[in-house]
């Protein structure tokens, strides 16, 4: 580690690196990948060809999946060596998001669970909050 | 790339004896910690947006008794607004590989249709917000409807800022040419830009999509 290291050990989130053939071949896959998985979003939430109670799960699946392909091709997030704080941060970032919205909806829904018998019932219990 | 001189004078600058972490090179330029810095911005700015998913989750069935999801989304607007969004984001990337290049002409036509999707995709979604209110599905209206426009709205807020900050950047570009604190801006400028497009992925999925399941 002490050795002269002539390139900089971490690159920024978002700055295209390399060649402008590369880098911009980096951005044309990323955008194909992303109508890609956005057209089978709206196909698998509009055909009923899918066993219906999971095709709400298929949807999240997809969605993660863009995600990942907006950070990897137009944010640059990838597993080298020089990109390990950025991908620190956004695990870190993922792992609160995920807290967040897992807990949240739980708890929540376990409360309406054991309060409300009806959905009417916890309509009118979350309105009044 | 990285040198000692280019750290910035308050910074620490450790010449090598005990390992510090930062190893004897000092911190990193800040063409590095500028953009990282922004990064856990945005990645902040996510914790943020995940609260406002929670609360819609939470909410999504508190209906009283007004409009529900399936009666209010089209799915046919949705559909351009990602459209324009993502290529907004894409064009964005290209004005990034242009300015990195120093090309005037190109960076500004690239950030130019960069803002122009943006705007797009910001009528329709104003426009669609007019036309709820219209029937009576404002935000007053229930508790869904609530966190309905407080989750949505505060994307279309983000991309308001976006626009205005891309006009900006446009005029700074022209103004002042590619100078290093100049191109940071744009970088971080970017990296909002693409951020806002993943969290429009989660919006479309869990609000439109889901909401208008049959």
């Amino acid at each position: 580690m002490t050795e002269p290291d002539p390139e900089p050990l971490n690159v920024a989130p978002g700055e295209p690196h390399d060649t402008i053939i590369s880098e911009t071949i980096a951005y044309v896959i990323g955008l194909a990948l992303a109508l890609l998985l956005t057209g089978v979003s709206f196909w698998v939430a509009s055909t009923s060809a899918l066993w219906g109670p999971g095709v709400a799960v298929g949807l999240i699946v997809l969605a993660i999946a863009q995600m990942g392909v907006h950070l990897v091709f137009f944010l640059h997030i990838t597993s080298g060596p020089d990109n390990t704080n950025n991908v620190l941060a956004l695990a870190f970032g993922v792992l609160i998001v995920f807290l967040v919205m897992i807990g949240t909806i739980w708890i929540m829904y376990h409360l309406a669970a054991n309060m409300g018998p009806t959905p009417e019932m916890t309509n009118m219990m979350l309105q009044r909050g | 790339m990285t040198s000692v001189s280019e750290a910035p004078a308050v910074g620490l600058t450790h010449q090598g004896s005990e390992d510090t972490g930062l190893g004897n090179r000092g911190p990193q330029s800040k063409s590095i910690v500028v953009p990282y810095g922004f990064w856990l911005f945005v990645l902040s700015d996510m914790v943020l947006f995940s609260a406002l998913f929670a609360t819609y989750a939470s909410l999504v069935n508190a209906t009283d008794g007004g409009p529900v999801t399936s009666q209010l989304f089209d799915r046919t607007n949705v559909a351009i607004e990602t459209l324009a969004l993502l290529i907004s984001s894409f064009i964005c990337g290209l004005a990034m590989i242009a300015a990195k290049r120093k090309e005037m002409l190109w960076t500004q036509i690239f950030l130019f249709f960069t803002g122009l999707f943006g705007f797009v995709f910001l009528v329709i979604e104003i426009g669609e917000f007019v036309g709820m209110v219209r029937i009576g599905a404002g935000p007053q209206r229930s508790a869904f409807l609530s966190s309905f426009f407080t989750l949505v709205g505060c994307h279309g807020a983000h991309v308001t800022a976006g626009l205005l900050w891309i006009g900006t950047m446009m005029a700074q570009i022209w103004a002042k040419g590619f100078q290093p604190h100049i191109v940071r801006r744009l970088l971080c400028l970017s990296i909002f830009w693409h951020a806002l497009d993943i969290i429009w992925v989660a919006i479309l999925t869990i609000v439109y999509l889901i909401g208008t399941l049959p």
